[in-house]
């Protein structure tokens, strides 16, 4: 379905009153500001959302599709953050129009890329799609947290997934950070994995925060 | 003389404080030279030689001593170079300027309030790129910087040439290649050190968006640091609350503005701007190395790194572990510390020699037989006090000690971590935490200090209660091993009940006590011959630091137990405890060496050999005692210890717990032996 940028905007904001905020519809204005008329229209014309008392609700059609307007908004943001190492707030930015060119195909591609992420750089979650479900099957990947990796396999650091500053910044102290090679030597009963001619023990928890490009 | 720093770091040694012999009395808790000379700041990650090199620095004229409090543990000695003297100081290893543990913030407040001195950063040649990113911010500061690449021949042997030239003069500081160990390039550091004394304008590393804020921040500071004005703003914007609160302190009304300004770059980052500074810092060292290290790919499999897989896999890591334990816990603990010299020193130095000559030397000196029997009475100061301290405590501890020191050097206790981690955690802990906890079955006064190299409050507690609760100290378990040793039966049921216990109660603490779970991380230094030299060095400094803070609190001790001997307080008390005793199937003479065994554990473990020498108890009864006193309240040292570390309301509790605790258990013990009819 193709959609305008402000429906698409519409939608992302839909959902994340709905289901992430667990509110009632979302209002058709609010202080002063209303939602794009034409945008709103348009969503309603295509039955993915209804006007009820003054407030917008996703139809059971919408629901899908403001799901997937979200996951593309957060991966464009994990794209720009992470392996294009865009600083924001020009990244809020730039994602907005990256989101708009993820088509289907692309998306999973990038997803895949970016070894299928849970969360955007902010810390709120990225609905999954069929990809994630295939990858977690054990389909082919190309990013993948440490937990996952077999010892003798490694990589390059992609990012690190984590939100907490003290976490980041123990993994950063070890001189964990993307671009550098690192290299799993055992998985059990902790990670062991050497960077450089240093080795490192984590924990599961830790070793799932170092997302690894994985090498040929 | 040390190589394992991280371990070093991790153990009491840490607070061991080296002084000159010369100057007797402490130099007060501030970093500042006492000596009024210039002073040598050494710093650097963990396990990067650091000590070694401050030891072929400064000579080996320096003793190990002990510095109480909780301030600064830092070593001190003096340094000649080309005529110039200098104080050099040597810090708990750090990874970065921002300090994640208390060792590293100890070590960067000794960089922000030390005045006229010169940074020395060792690092690794083989890391040169993870560590860089440490000499950039130590440039960035405006410190006058020496930076000593180490391990030159660890790095060779990994096939890494490093032009040591082009790093200099890329960085613009003297770069100098050492091998501390065996002291190449050591008189070239010393040159250098003493021709060195301007900071030099660190080469540029960040974006444009980087370089805004960090000018626009510089503009704000109006205040004085020790540090550069770009590199209080750097720490600032990486959001460091203890800088921030330097700030707020030195510019009062401008802090108002620059909180504002940070609070502006804040809102709605995706990631933070320390770690955009940390990738551009990283980026730029990972560009330097590129430049400066030629590798030649060659990376042999040596032994260390064979030894090092086979400690850490878990199935060949276990029974490792187990023959770690038997041998050199058992056989050379147990059997021969415990045994052979014990029985030595109890029954020929002091039976034979010391003895006879003290009780003689008493009596001739001594005309009150009140007075004598605080000497050479039956609890006498010389006769009992110092005869435990030296005939039974010193050469178990000592083994004791011997062993760890050997299991340190090696490398082996962050592959021990590893490998329990996963146990750890289940009690609340980590991996971190096996460094006290072994520790500890040396002696739990010095393990229940050395906690505080864990993370959060709630696993200091919780290793502080398991510590005075199941870990018996190396005095306990020599004697424990010595009378269960004839019923193994009974020694193995000890053994299980002790460690369920443990489990347990480390089980339940990490559910009833709130706070985050712990999460695990360490370098894992590479195995490496231990040396003779830091064995016996770091063997000697917890010997010194036993015999010179728990031995006094013993002796002191023997005091309190002849006054309370003499005024009949003590028979009341034991009067009282008696019927305790009892309920748990125990003859009453028992119930003096639980009373005795909280003054000093030693005291409670050997009044029990006594008791059993005396041929008064029975397997049975022999198990029971074992396991209340293995559990019951800690000796009177590791008490007051607690008190320093965790405050009274804690150790209160806990003592609260143990004492109804550690007799339920024998009580119900014995409930049950009797109910199955065994006999041990």
């Amino acid at each position: 379905m193709d959609l305008s940028d402000d429906a698409q905007e519409i939608l992302e904001r839909l959902w994340i009153h709905s289901q992430e905020a667990q509110k009632d519809g979302l209002p058709l204005a609010e202080d002063g500001a209303a939602l794009d008329e034409a945008a709103v229209r348009e969503l309603a014309d295509n039955n993915l959302v209804r006007a009820q008392d003054g407030r917008l609700e996703l139809t059971p059609d919408g629901l899908p599709e403001a799901q997937s307007a979200v996951r593309r908004h957060r991966l464009a943001e994990r794209l720009m953050a992470d392996v294009l190492d865009t600083s924001d707030p020009m990244m809020d930015e730039s994602a907005c129009r990256f989101e708009h060119l993820l088509h289907r195909e692309l998306e999973q591609r990038v997803c895949t890329l970016l070894g299928h992420p849970r969360v955007c750089p902010h810390g709120r979650p990225i609905p999954p799609g069929d990809c994630c479900r295939r990858a977690a099957k054990g389909g082919p990947q190309l990013v993948a947290p440490l937990s996952a990796l077999k010892p003798g396999r490694g990589g390059t650091i992609a990012y690190l997934n984590t939100q907490e500053p003290r976490e980041l910044q123990k993994l950063m102290s070890m001189g964990i950070l993307p671009g550098m090679p690192i290299d799993l030597i055992q998985d059990f009963p902790s990670y062991v994995f050497r960077l450089h001619h240093s080795q490192f023990a984590v924990d599961k928890d830790l070793a799932g925060r170092i997302y690894v490009r994985l090498a040929d | 003389m040390t190589l394992d720093i991280k371990e070093r770091a991790l153990t009491g040694l840490r607070r061991l404080r080296v002084r000159r012999r010369s100057q007797s009395s402490c130099h007060g808790s501030g970093p500042t030279a006492a000596s009024g000379l210039p002073t040598l700041v050494i710093v650097g990650n963990p396990n990067v030689g650091k000590s070694a090199l401050f030891n072929r620095l400064t000579g080996a004229r320096v003793v190990v001593s002990n510095y109480p409090g909780t301030t600064v543990e830092v070593t001190r000695g003096h340094l000649r170079a080309d005529g110039v003297e200098l104080e050099a100081v040597d810090t708990p290893g750090m990874y970065s300027f921002l300090p994640i543990t208390e060792e590293e913030r100890v070590a960067r407040r000794i960089l922000l309030s030390e005045s006229s001195y010169l940074v020395l950063h060792v690092v690794d040649a083989k890391n040169l790129e993870r560590m860089l990113p440490f000499t950039l911010q130590l440039i960035e500061a405006g410190l006058p910087v020496v930076l000593a690449v180490n391990m030159l021949d660890e790095a060779e042997a990994a096939g890494l040439e490093i032009d040591l030239a082009r790093l200099e003069q890329e960085l613009g500081v003297p770069v100098v290649g050492t091998i501390s160990t065996s002291g190449r390039g050591i008189d070239t550091l010393r040159h250098r050190i003493a021709t060195t004394t301007a900071s030099v304008v660190p080469p540029r590393t960040y974006d444009d968006k980087v370089e805004a804020a960090v000018s626009e921040m510089e503009g704000m500071l109006k205040g004085e640091y020790r540090l550069s004005r770009r590199a209080v703003a750097l720490l600032l914007l990486q959001d460091d609350a203890e800088i921030e609160q330097m700030v707020e302190d030195a510019e009062g009304d401008g802090w108002g503005s620059i909180n504002e300004f940070l609070l502006r770059l804040r809102t709605g980052r995706a990631r933070s701007l320390g770690y955009t500074i940390s990738m551009q810092r990283q980026r730029w060292a990972t560009s330097l190395v590129r430049r400066t290290v030629l590798a030649s790919g060659r990376r042999g499999r040596n032994w260390g790194e064979l030894i090092s897989r086979v400690t850490m896999n878990p199935i060949t890591g276990v029974p490792i572990l187990l023959l770690v334990l038997y041998f050199g816990l058992y056989q050379f603990v147990g059997v021969f510390g415990a045994g052979v010299l014990v029985k030595f020193l109890e029954d020929t130095v002091f039976g034979q020699w010391v003895n006879p000559v003290a009780i003689q030397v008493v009596e001739a000196i001594i005309p009150w037989p009140i007075l004598q029997t605080l000497f050479v009475g039956e609890y006498g100061i010389i006769t009992l006090g110092i005869r435990y301290a030296i005939a039974l405590i010193l050469p178990i501890v000592g083994t004791f000690f011997l062993t760890f020191s050997i299991l340190e050097d090696t490398g082996y206790f962050p592959r021990l971590a590893m490998l329990i981690d996963r146990v750890f955690k289940a009690i609340g802990l980590n991996g971190r935490a096996v460094i006290p906890m072994v520790l500890g079955f040396g002696c739990d006064t010095m393990a229940t200090m050395v906690t505080r190299v864990l993370e959060s409050r709630r696993e200091r507690v919780i290793a502080t209660l398991l510590l005075a609760l199941a870990i018996p100290c190396s005095a306990q378990l020599g004697v424990i091993l010595a009378i269960l040793s004839p019923h193994p039966r009974a020694l193995a049921l000890w053994g299980v009940i002790v460690l369920a216990v443990f489990l347990l109660i480390g089980l339940l603490a990490a559910r009833v006590m709130p706070g985050q779970r712990p999460s695990f991380y360490m370098e894992v230094p590479p195995m490496r011959m231990p040396r003779l030299g830091n064995i016996l060095s770091k063997t000697y400094a917890r010997m010194e630091w036993y015999l010179f803070e728990v031995m006094p609190v013993f002796i002191g001790a023997s005091v309190i137990i002849w006054i309370g001997q003499i005024t009949g307080i003590f028979q009341a008390l034991i009067r009282l405890f008696e019927p305790i005793v009892e309920l748990i199937g125990l003859p009453p003479q028992v119930a003096a060496v639980f009373l005795f065994g909280f003054f000093r554990r030693d005291y409670g473990a050997a009044g029990l050999y006594d008791v059993h020498a005396a041929g008064g108890l029975s397997g049975e009864q022999l198990l029971v005692a074992a396991v209340t006193l293995t559990l019951f309240v800690p000796c009177i040292a590791q008490f007051s210890m607690m008190l320093k570390e965790r405050g009274v309301r804690t150790t209160l509790a806990i003592v609260a717990f143990i004492f109804p605790f550690a007799f339920g258990i024998g009580f119900v013990v014995n409930a049950l032996l009797t109910a199955a009819g065994w006999q041990l």
